[in-house]
């Protein structure tokens, strides 16, 4: 950090050093730092939401087609988000079940196509292999492996019928090919967690550092 | 009303709302340092360079009529403003959503009468200068009925029919057979516990907004929990993250009272929302764990990057925990840190199993009955394709 930083810089700086140092306190115990930051952080995230929310949704999404395109018909998706007010008077709550029934039916019908279409198929199309690949054993096992997991993996989710006999050894074979994926995604998922703490390692090194060298 | 005044509004009556303590002025002074902040950086002091707009992905781009395409943007000003984004020309069923944080997407899912070019400019602006590009998008006509996508209709057909008829045969009183779940059974246990130890009861749905199915599997189970808390007089705590949610987990909470009876001990606040931010709403229930010390921690819905610091804050809280989760990378660390998890469908299973009502059994079993057709599939499909005349029978599955 080379140049010298405004009065501004550095109170931000400071202030970003003392959010996280705070955050981290809560390693130790619970703290006031924590309670102060966490308040901050579950505040302005309430109040930055609302801003989001009416800036993306209401105006980006209703108001401006409406006005713009005329496209009065999204007027009904508009009732249905007043009606959610509803709640707010005790003896017409029940009014807000309307569109919470819409939006919750809706879920569950657009999820099955979705599932379908984006999941499902996806995954039986890529396990119908051949068993001869002609790339030799090695192949062959490859193609197998990927049958057999996905098999084994279905019949461990099965819940009609108890897991015993070959079904209770396939699903066994099944929990298997699971955890092995758990353990590999583990892995992936802590590697990535490790680049965020040194994303903030190297912010309270370089930046505050560089605040504190020049401070003091 | 601008965005920073919002701010400030909301950040000083979540707090006020949420705690007591001497440290209120000391958050009034953050949160107007921040608006203040927001304030300063108007585009006349401050602006130097023009923001710069980039696409993510190519400029010219085609799509058939009937599907839906999402085109991501990102910006930047060097000035540390962030820029507004806009779009012009934008047709019928085109939409373009900005974020406010320098990102935006463009949604855009032509009917069957729009085929045709189009070319819609997108706009970065600090208010003084601005970067714009030009997207060309080439919509294809097609007709209304994709033969291309029949299995998918023959499955849906296949399921529904088997939901239907499962349903109707649970409703006639025949008895459905559903494995017994581990992880399920605990709930019960768990609550008992904490009704033993006179401490609460936590809940956590998920932190997805009520469009996602999971959440509403975590719901289902939130009524089961609910029950036997109001059997049992045990506080529940239900943070949420999304309003919608609060609205549903207070129907679904308040209707689980009424069923046992006990609809005056049914406490509004006991479904609570908490803040719109994933990290800020770890932060608070992580908060919530440490000081009110739940006897029991429930996770149940869609989690993320916060399923860890959740379930590790539960296990030093020393509470039992059960999470049920169908997200693959977050399962590990429930599996690590949880007495008991709920592993993908068996999230989606246990409110059936718990409730026995015939629809969601029907559901269950319907599923069942699909997931056996699958095998039955796969298992084909592998003998056909091992002698090499399987390719149609692939192709079916191959969903454009």
């Amino acid at each position: 950090m080379g140049e010298s930083l405004s009065f501004v810089q550095h109170f931000e700086i400071w202030l970003r050093a003392y959010l996280i140092l705070s955050l981290f306190s809560f390693l130790y115990r619970d703290n006031v730092f924590y309670k102060l930051s966490e308040h901050i952080f579950a505040g302005l995230s309430a109040g930055y939401y609302v801003g989001l929310i009416w800036q993306t949704v209401i105006i980006q999404q209703l108001v401006n087609p409406m006005v713009d395109n005329g496209h009065w018909w999204l007027v009904f998706p508009g009732i249905l988000g007043v009606l959610m007010f509803t709640r707010l008077i005790p003896k017409w709550s029940w009014v807000s079940r309307v569109s919470l029934a819409f939006v919750i039916g809706n879920t569950a019908g657009i999820y099955i196509i979705s599932s379908l279409h984006g999941l499902i198929f996806p995954q039986v199309a890529s396990t119908i292999l051949s068993l001869d690949t002609g790339n030799g054993f090695a192949g062959t096992l490859l193609a197998l492996l990927v049958v057999v997991g996905v098999i084994s993996t279905l019949i461990y989710f099965y819940f009609s019928k108890e897991h015993t006999g070959l079904l209770g050894a396939t699903a066994r074979v099944g929990i298997w090919f699971i955890m092995i994926a758990f353990g590999a995604h583990f892995g992936y998922t802590v590697m990535g967690r490790i680049s965020l703490l040194i994303g903030r390692a190297e912010f309270l090194y370089y930046e505050w550092g560089g605040s504190l060298s020049q401070i003091f | 009303m601008t965005d920073p005044l919002f701010y400030v509004f909301y950040s000083v009556t979540h707090y006020s709302l949420n705690s007591s303590g001497k440290t209120f002025l000391l958050a009034l002074g953050f949160c107007l340092y921040f608006s203040f902040f927001s304030f300063a950086q108007s585009p006349d002091s401050l602006n130097q360079h023009p923001p710069i707009l980039t696409l993510i992905g190519d400029d010219t781009l085609d799509i058939d009529e009937g599907d839906t395409l999402i085109i991501a943007v990102s910006s930047i000003d060097l000035d540390g403003t962030i820029p507004l984004l806009t779009a012009e020309n934008l047709m019928d069923s085109a939409a373009f959503i900005d974020s406010l944080n320098g990102q935006g997407c463009l949604v855009f899912a032509p009917g069957f009468e729009q085929e045709g070019n189009y070319e819609i400019l997108l706009i970065a602006s600090d208010g003084v200068t601005a970067d714009s590009v030009t997207v060309a998008i080439t919509v294809n006509d097609i007709t209304v009925f994709r033969t291309s996508r029949i299995a998918v209709l023959v499955f849906m057909l296949i399921f529904s029919g088997a939901v239907l008829l499962y349903t109707n045969w649970a409703k006639k009183g025949k008895t459905l057979f559903v494995r017994r779940i581990p992880g399920i059974d605990a709930v019960e246990e768990a609550v008992g516990r904490a009704t033993e130890m006179g401490k609460p009861v936590l809940f956590i749905p998920g932190i997805s907004d009520i469009d996602d199915i999971e959440t509403i599997a975590g719901l289902a189970i939130l009524g089961r929990v609910a029950r036997i808390t109001a059997q049992y007089d045990t506080p529940l705590y239900v943070p949420v993250r999304y309003p919608m949610i609060l609205a549903a987990g207070q129907e679904v909470v308040e209707q689980a009272y009424l069923e046992v009876g006990r609809h005056d001990a049914y406490d509004k606040d006991t479904v609570r929302y908490v803040a719109g931010e994933q990290f800020a709403f770890t932060a608070t229930v992580n908060g919530m764990m440490m000081r009110d010390k739940p006897a029991a921690n429930i996770y149940m819905g869609a989690f993320f990057a916060e399923s860890l610091l959740l379930a590790e804050t539960g296990n030093a809280a020393g509470s039992i925990q059960i999470a049920g989760t169908a997200r693959p990378e977050q399962l590990p660390f429930f599996i690590a840190a949880c007495d008991y998890t709920l592993m993908g469908e068996e999230l989606y299973a246990a409110s059936s199993y718990l409730s026995h009502e015939p629809l969601l059994l029907g559901g269950l079993k319907g599923q069942d009955f699909v997931k056996v057709i699958l095998v039955a599939v796969i298992i084909l499909g592998v003998i056909l394709m091992s002698f090499d005349i399987g390719g149609w029978f692939k192709h079916l599955f191959v969903v454009p």
